[in-house]
């Protein structure tokens, strides 16, 4: 089949399940509760697309294939088509989102079962898929950018998605809008690229920007893009939705914030690293901010202890190390940390789904027990503790993808993260200091990866059961529908990793990631060239290195919170003090933007500055010179008497000074 | 088959049912008349966009109705009424608007119902007449003609301050135009004794033909311009905008917001910048800074806002500030941007009004704290004000990204602006809106239902989905598929630029030749036009013979 | 003995002056008709005179003119002045002033 039906059946298939499951459900309230047809629709419009994207896979040719539809705008010297493009790195995307999205939709089908809003969240859901897709394929910024906006409305919408509390929607306008600042940095690129070179085609910047634009412009541009990146990937400083947007059902926190979403910055990066890899000077910046953001996230994750919190900054560390790789020019193995991240950390939410799916049921069953319950919080990992004993599934899935971020040899994590590290070591090696440093941040932010991690499903899973009545009451393992997608994506987790395999194995032969979207072998990600490579020794200690952190801290962080549980973590803090207080107050960023930017912007400058300023100057001088008119005539009517005698003296006078000047005025 | 004077039939058959309505005394059959008229018109105008080519003929209109006899031979004052890409989508922006504004009004408005549908049928006859017009002076009439029936609409079926709010919104608008016809009369005068044998005209096309120098552009320019930038409007000039907005009942405001305000930017592309392209270049970058600030200033403003209602009228203060930066940008990409995105934000701000009023009939406050929660109560409004807020928002794939992008990557272009920074402050304007607008979402829609009148609140009738439904398609459809409606107005659009280009260079060559004249021979003054009793007070002082 | 012509002129200008001073200084209504009545008279003479002496009739027709609006705005005058005395007890025009700011 073509090509050009294919790729309009991988994009038009979501569009219209979302269409499909939005409208008809919005006007006819009796289809909302038909939630086994709802959930077949939205899940198969996905995984269509998945088979059809994966015969695209199988049958590549090695060549990129574009197809354009329709023109999008068209004025003067621009013109923008709906185009999208087939290469590596969109196949690879696009199996990513169709695959982990797929099973994601599954998943939902069980964990929102008997929500009220069931069609509502599939109809989201297909709008992202469909947004993402636009976004991953796009054969230009423009399409690409409907798909960052795109993907962002739906985070919005989903983060969201429990309106009647309003914490859950202020959340989703943070996001929402936090987002938006990174996407002006996106517009203002675009509008630099255009006027410089004249096109936003992928087809003309990957081949000719580099060769066309001067040095200075591919600095602005690229920070430009990198801006925007940081607010879709939440790096510092636009990283503070990311947290608040645990606010929406965790399956969106697995599908939109871990595995698809927040990696369209590295997605973006990674499609123009043609042009990235020109300006050293944002790389640096890529890299320095990718390394503080990987350490700073990893520092909160410690301290939290709602157990999707402790996820979500995991995420924001996780990619601050995406951005580490893509700073140092190993692009390809920034998109390779996506791919087993997407895997390691969906099912790491996921899990925590199944998990305080059943501690609701736990609270329901309390409440029925009379217990009051107006304190128990369903996602605190301090009223949890053994329930692998109950939620076996559950606990090894959780427990595999907890080992696979953490590093520990042989699992996806592992190889991903330590070619991370090896790549900024090298990169170092070869004379840039800065990567050196990003090295050393990035070695200490695995160590601390691997700790809270452990302590997160040791909490969670291991220790006494810390909820009321726990003798009473027990979860349960969730259905099918939830441990199926599960143990798919704790699968994808344990594999995954042997796709890039390190380059001292064979030579980097066995680096099938590395030769399938490198530059170097055709594909379509370039990569920094690195003149003095590091001896296959030094290469193995590194490895051996990271190895043991990893274990090593494994181990440790088992077995405190095994023999002490939650009680370590009180005196971890009294070994700290402050430096954990500064985590668990999350370094102040929220008090940062709340107290100044928010509070400066609306409350000082609009609400008591501008809005006074509109009514009382602007408007006041329109009225002020109303009122001027007003007094001036109120002043000259008094020369109206209303005696005749008076307007016949005014007359008299006026005819003697006439007939005076027509006399004697010459 | 071709309908003679389609046109014409268009702008004034609104005001044969405006007689008709005038006549009738049944609550009912006057609704149904003016709903009838103005879809009859609405369909004819379709018949406008089926008959108008734009390969045809770039300059010159099409489906011309043309008529001197209107005035006596001694001022050459025509009808002259004709379609081009210019105003092709703002007539049919007007002519859709016209159900929509009768079906919302349908239970909106409780008294003098007569009065109301018979004025605003006027209103619809002025405003197609301005923007159908190609003679200065009918363009004029019709401009202070929609004056009359917004200042009832206002001012009998409006809020609390409907007096203030009419009385102000026609004193602002009046001294603007004032203005501007002292600029028309002194042009057709100068123009006829130029170029049309001593015989005053205002005829666009004759008007084209005479090079006006360059100093005397500048002032008629801020005449022009001053009228405009009151309707558009531009900062500082807004204040009368929320008043307005705020006090009409809501088929006005959408009226209002969806094609008046238009009349202003749509002034300043037919007439400001044609007309005196030298002096427009020379005051582009004043009019860049003002509108950047009005787009800034309107958003911060309208964050604040306690009033649902004043939220949006300030919206249109910061988006309109899109349209005239991408007027005065002087490039292809960034004018056609601006001319749809009139279009564009007629349909998204005339939505959110609609939704407003929606609201106001149900619980008779605009005050958002008085509201929360309304999407548990009324899922269907809430999708539909959700869809306007993106659209309004500028979000890619819907009508308001369009216009927005391309007016920012034009000017980004531009010449004449030539400043990154200030593309980069309008660019803000991106983020700002969606501060403000799901600012509006969130305290209305979102939260729980603490309030019993909203709780119980009716969702959408047929009626309303009926009104909102083609805008709601519209927005998609232009914003998935704007190419039809750009390729439409291409040739309209090079058109005004070239002409800006020919006659910008003709009124410089004339200032050059002038100035080698007074070189080369002192005494001799600039060849002044020929006796004019009425433009003495405007001749210099020294050419006043010894 | 033929009269000069000036003497008319004179003997009218002091009369329209007379009329004039009577209708700023006076404030009865009915002696401010009667001024503008002598001032209107005063006109007439001019124009009699006039005419005599530059042999046209056409001033002496006007004068006819002069004399019937005369009439007509003694009668209308003292109407009004009459209506506001019903009302108001007073003639005094310093007490009607109806057209005060």
């Amino acid at each position: 089949m073509s090509h050009d039906l294919l790729v309009r059946l991988i994009l038009l298939l979501p569009l219209a399940g979302a269409v499909l499951l939005g409208v008809l459900p919005l006007f006819m309230p009796a289809l909302r509760r038909r939630e086994g047809l709802i959930g077949t629709i939205g899940t198969s419009v996905v995984v269509i697309p998945f088979a059809i994207a994966t015969y695209l896979f199988v049958s590549y040719g090695g060549d990129p294939v574009t197809v354009s539809y329709f023109t999008w705008m068209e004025a003067a010297e621009l013109s923008v088509d709906f185009a999208y493009r087939i290469d590596e790195l969109s196949l690879i995307m696009t199996l990513i989102v169709t695959g982990v999205g797929g099973v994601i939709h599954l998943y939902s089908a069980g964990y929102m079962h008997g929500d009220p809003g069931f069609w509502r969240f599939f109809a989201y859901l297909n709008l992202f898929i469909f947004a993402m897709l636009n976004l991953v394929l796009a054969n230009n910024l423009v399409v690409l950018f409907l798909g960052w906006e795109g993907v962002g409305l739906c985070s919005y919408l989903l983060i969201g998605f429990w309106y009647t509390d309003l914490k859950n929607s202020a959340a989703a306008n943070k996001a929402f809008i936090v987002n938006r600042i990174g996407d002006f940095a996106f517009l203002m690129a675009m509008f630099l690229i255009f006027s410089e070179l004249g096109s936003l085609s992928f087809d003309v910047l990957l081949t000719d920007a580099a060769s066309v634009l001067s040095a200075e412009t591919i600095d602005y541009i690229v920070l430009l893009l990198f801006i925007g990146a940081t607010g879709k990937s939440a790096q510092i400083p636009l990283f503070v939705w990311l947290p608040d947007a645990m606010a929406g059902p965790t399956p969106v926190s697995a599908l939109i914030h871990a595995a698809t979403m927040v990696t369209s910055g590295l997605y973006l990066l990674a499609r123009m690293s043609p042009i990235v890899l020109e300006t050293e000077v944002v790389m640096m910046i890529i890299a320095v901010v990718g390394a503080l953001t990987a350490i700073m996230a990893a520092t909160i994750a410690i301290t939290q202890n709602d157990i999707k919190k402790v996820l979500a900054y995991s995420t924001v560390s996780q990619l601050g190390y995406m951005f580490m790789a893509a700073g140092v020019g190993a692009f390809f193995v920034a998109i390779f940390h996506v791919l087993t991240h997407a895997f390691f950390k969906a099912c790491l939410f996921l899990g925590s789904g199944s998990v305080i799916h059943s501690m609701e049921h736990v609270e329901h069953d309390l409440e029925h027990e009379g217990e009051d319950v107006s304190d128990f919080d369903p996602q605190d990992m301090r009223t949890m503790g053994n329930l692998q004993e109950y939620m076996p599934s559950t606990g090894w899935t959780y427990f595999i993808a907890t080992l696979a971020i953490s590093g520990i040899p042989l699992l996806a994590g592992f190889f991903s993260k330590d070619e991370i590290l090896f790549k900024a070591f090298e990169y170092g090696y070869d004379g840039n200091t800065y990567a050196m440093f990003v090295w050393v941040v990035g070695v200490i932010t695995a160590a601390l990866t691997a700790f809270y991690m452990t302590r997160s499903y040791y909490l969670t899973f291991m220790g006494e059961e810390r909820w009321p009545l726990a003798d009473k009451i027990h979860p349960h393992e969730s259905s099918w529908k939830m441990t199926v997608p599960l143990w798919i994506l704790a699968g994808g987790s344990l594999v995954t990793g042997f796709l890039g395999l390190p380059a001292v194995i064979k030579d980097g032969k066995w680096n099938w990631i590395h030769h399938y979207l490198g530059a170097n072998y055709g594909g379509p990600v370039a990569e920094a060239s690195v003149s003095a490579h590091v001896p296959g020794s030094l290469e193995w200690g590194l490895i051996g290195l990271s190895s043991a952190i990893a274990v090593g801290v494994f181990f440790f962080a088992r077995s405190m919170y095994l023999s002490q549980g939650i009680a370590f973590d009180v005196s971890l803090k009294e070994r700290l003090g402050g430096l954990y207080e500064l985590w668990e107050h999350k370094y102040r960023w929220d008090d940062f933007y709340d107290n100044v930017v928010v509070e400066a912007l609306i409350n000082q400058i609009s609400r008591d500055g501008l809005a006074p300023f509109d009514s009382k100057i602007v408007d006041g001088a329109v009225n002020g010179l109303a009122g001027a008119t007003q007094e001036s005539s109120s002043l000259l009517r008094r020369i109206q008497t209303g005696v005749v005698q008076n307007y016949a003296l005014a007359l008299v006078f006026g005819v003697v000074l006439v007939i005076g000047l027509m006399i004697f005025g010459g | 088959m071709e309908i003679p004077f389609l046109t014409s039939i268009v702008i004034f058959l609104p005001a044969l049912g405006a007689l008709v309505v005038a006549l009738q005394n049944n609550v009912s059959s006057i609704r149904w008349t003016a709903l009838g008229t103005t879809l009859v018109t609405f369909v004819l105008s379709l018949g406008l966009w089926w008959g108008y080519d734009p390969a045809a003929s770039a300059a010159a209109p099409q489906m011309v109705d043309l008529s001197s006899s209107w005035f006596p031979d001694s001022l050459d004052i025509k009808y002259f009424v004709g379609i081009d890409g210019l105003n092709i989508f703002l007539i049919l922006l007007t002519t859709l608007l016209g159900p929509i504004v009768v079906a919302s009004s349908w239970t909106y408005i409780e008294k003098q119902h007569r009065g109301y549908y018979a004025l605003f049928l006027l209103l619809q006859t002025g405003i197609t007449g301005v923007f159908a017009s190609f003679d200065l002076i009918l363009f004029y009439i019709f401009f202070e003609l929609t004056l009359i029936p917004m200042y009832f609409i206002i001012g009998i079926w409006g809020g609390e301050d409907r007096i203030y709010a009419a009385i102000k919104f026609v004193l602002y608008t009046l001294v603007g135009s004032l203005l501007m016809l002292v600029a028309i009369l002194f042009l057709g005068y100068e123009a006829g004794n130029a170029v049309n044998q001593g015989v005053f005209t205002t005829d666009w096309f004759k008007l084209l033909d005479y090079t006006i120098p360059v100093a005397t552009q500048s002032w008629l320019f801020i005449l022009f311009a001053l009228s405009f930038a009151i309707k558009v409007p531009l900062f500082p000039l807004h204040t009368w905008l929320p008043d307005a907005h705020v006090q009409a009942p809501t088929g006005g405001s959408v009226i209002l917001a969806g094609v008046l305000l238009k009349m202003g930017t749509y002034g300043l592309v037919r007439f400001c910048l044609p007309l005196f392209p030298n002096a427009a270049q020379d005051w582009a970058l004043l009019f860049a800074v003002l509108s950047v600030i009005g787009i800034i200033y309107g958003a911060l403003v309208a964050r604040v806002q306690p009033d649902a209602k004043k939220l949006v009228a300030y919206s249109s203060v910061s988006h309109l500030g899109f349209v005239v930066l991408g007027i005065f940008a002087f490039t292809d990409i960034a004018m056609q941007g601006a001319v749809i995105q009139m279009v564009n934000h007629g349909i998204s701000t005339g939505a959110l009004f609609l939704i407003v009023g929606m609201l106001y009939e149900r619980r008779h406050t605009r005050l958002m704290e008085d509201y929360g929660g309304l999407a548990t109560s009324v899922p269907v409004l809430t999708s539909f004000m959700i869809f306007s807020v993106l659209a309004s928002a500028g979000l890619p794939g819907l009508n308001g990204f369009v216009g927005e992008f391309m007016i920012l990557l034009g000017t980004f272009k531009s010449e004449v602006i030539a400043s990154p920074l200030i593309v980069g402050l309008a660019t803000t304007g991106v983020i700002l809106a969606a501060v403000y607008l799901l600012y509006m979402v969130y305290s209305t829609f979102f939260g729980e239902l603490t309030n019993d009148a909203n709780a119980t609140m009716p969702d959408m009738n047929a009626r309303e989905l009926a009104l909102m439904l083609p805008l709601a398609i519209l927005m998609f459809v232009m914003g998935f598929f704007p190419t039809p409606f750009l390729k439409q107005m291409e040739p309209s659009t090079t058109f005004i630029m070239e002409t800006i280009q020919e006659r910008r260079a003709d009124a410089l060559e004339l200032q050059r030749m002038q100035e080698g004249m007074e070189e080369g021979r002192a005494v001799r003054v600039t060849p002044a036009p020929p006796e004019s009793g009425s433009t003495s007070e405007a001749t210099p002082p020294t050419t006043l013979p010894e | 003995m033929e009269v000069a012509l000036n003497w008319y002129l004179g003997l009218s200008a002091i009369l329209f002056s007379i009329g004039t001073l009577g209708v700023l200084l006076k404030r009865n209504a009915i002696v401010l008709l009667m001024s503008v009545e002598l001032m209107l008279n005063a006109v007439n003479l001019t124009l009699v005179a006039l005419s005599q002496s530059m042999g046209d009739a056409d001033g002496q027709l006007l004068v006819f003119f002069t004399i019937a609006v005369a009439a007509a705005e003694a009668a209308v005058g003292l109407a009004i002045v009459i209506a506001i005395f019903r009302r108001k007890l007073t003639v005094d025009i310093t007490e009607i002033n109806l057209f005060k700011f």
